[in-house]
């Protein structure tokens, strides 16, 4: 690597560095727009007690998923967790933890912890279960509870296209969480179907600027679909 | 007669006006976007960040980069635009939607609203509804008025976790039409053929009963 360059040419490479009982953000909606290869990689390393924020947890046998059956996921911090017959099964015996977190208070805890916000309030949650022994403030006759940002040791994402100095462009949906999630990584590895050489990508068409990411790594990807629903001609 | 799930969806979509942004929750809601009125346009959130959902692809034009909150091959339509989680949910927050439709297990006169967990059972998650329910100012909760065994879920104090608090002010049941005012549920309209008695009887909090409540047209 020199000077912006962030590319990288291993898998092996792009997570050194990754340790037991780190934190680790992760991209993706589902399963889409989720860091395949880089789950797989951690899957191979074996890391284990890890806390991972992330919205899911992947299904059984496919994305985060993976990580369960070798159970090296200590906690979950993610807004829905179903459709996952392991995880249910980790953490009604123990062995796993979950935080529920409202999907928009996930994201903002991303982006504050991206953006130097220590925490913020928010509506979402009051005088629910989330809201429990949370700092509460009324503003104009609202109450809104403190929420704290999240940052990782390590954050896993996905875009589409690059360049070398790791400006992105992400694709249609699969967007989703990717921007904050690489915001928020103290080392940012972003794995993408394409790297392009530097000056091919229009500044104004960058979604997220290269200087959030520390490490970016060219893939192939299965691109699994949770629920096809297609319509008859 | 209770109304089907079709007619709970076109009963939802004479509440869209022309040019309303719209995020619709997972079944029933959902629905509803098969009955925008005519002439009316509509345009949908999906809160993993997409505004201006289309129909299910033909099977040639599933992409899995693109899906809806449920997690389902979707299209886009003219117009459409794509932004991250936390954008989407800025805007729900911001109150820059304008209707947000969603399912529930039980809801009271206080306006509070249980939708994500029954204890005991399995621990799914609360996604987006937390969110829109606290960040939409206009929501309709679409929802049975009792459960099988003729149990309210209209009622004076949710006993399931909630949701959100004092925050649903519109509710569509199988059986009504109701608003949430000063801690109170109001009838406001009755599926055809069926009589206030009935809907009294299953509604567990507050209920008044204006002079007129007329059938929806549905």
């Amino acid at each position: 690597m020199a000077g912006f360059d962030k590319v990288v040419n291993s898998y092996e490479e792009a997570l050194d560095g990754l340790e037991d009982n780190m934190t680790v953000i992760a991209g993706g909606f589902g399963l889409c727009g989720i860091p395949e290869n880089l789950i797989k990689e951690i899957k191979r390393k074996g890391t284990t007690g890890l806390t991972i924020a992330s919205n899911n947890a992947g299904v059984d046998g496919k994305g985060l998923g993976l990580l369960l059956e070798e159970k090296q996921i200590k906690k979950m911090i993610a807004s829905y967790v179903g459709e996952n017959a392991l995880f249910m099964e980790q953490l009604l015996s123990g062995e796993l933890e979950v935080e529920l977190t409202p999907q928009g208070t996930l994201a903002e805890k991303m982006r504050a912890g991206g953006a130097g916000i220590p925490a913020f309030f928010t509506a979402t949650g009051y005088g629910t279960p989330v809201g429990e022994d949370k700092e509460v403030r009324e503003y104009n006759g609202r109450h809104y509870i403190l929420e704290e940002a999240l940052q990782g040791d390590f954050t896993i994402a996905k875009a589409w296209k690059a360049d070398r100095f790791g400006n992105l462009m992400f694709r249609k949906t699969a967007r989703n969480f990717n921007p904050m999630a690489i915001t928020a990584g103290k080392i940012a590895v972003v794995e993408v179907e394409e790297i392009v050489e530097v000056g091919t990508l229009d500044p104004d068409e960058i979604h997220l600027p290269g200087i959030y990411v520390n490490r970016l790594i060219q893939g192939t990807f299965v691109k699994d679909i949770e629920q096809r629903t297609v319509r008859q001609a | 007669m209770a109304l089907t799930r079709e007619q709970l969806a076109q009963r939802v979509a004479q509440e869209f006006k022309d040019g309303y942004y719209v995020n619709l929750g997972i079944g029933i809601p959902t629905l509803a976007a098969n009955y925008v009125p005519e002439g009316v346009q509509v345009m949908l959130q999906s809160e993993n960040g997409l505004l201006g959902m289309g129909q299910f692809p033909l099977e040639e034009e599933v992409d899995a980069d693109l899906i809806n909150a449920g997690k389902q091959t979707v299209t886009m339509v003219t117009g459409a635009s794509i932004f991250s989680s936390a954008e989407s949910f800025g805007m729900i927050r911001g109150g820059h939607v304008d209707l947000t439709v969603l399912g529930a297990f039980e809801v009271d006169c206080q306006g509070s609203i249980a939708s994500y967990m029954i204890p005991g059972k399995l621990i799914k998650g609360m996604g987006g509804a937390m969110d829109l329910v606290a960040g939409a100012d206009n929501i309709i909760v679409t929802m049975t008025h009792a459960s099988k065994t003729g149990q309210s879920k209209l009622l004076a104090e949710c006993t399931l976790p909630l949701t959100g608090k004092g925050c649903i002010k519109r509710v569509l049941t199988d059986l009504a039409l109701l608003d949430i005012e000063d801690g109170k549920f109001i009838l406001r309209e009755r599926a055809p053929g069926v009589t206030v008695e009935e809907i009294a009887k299953l509604t567990e909090g507050e209920l008044v009963i204006p002079d007129n409540v007329p059938e929806m047209a549905v």
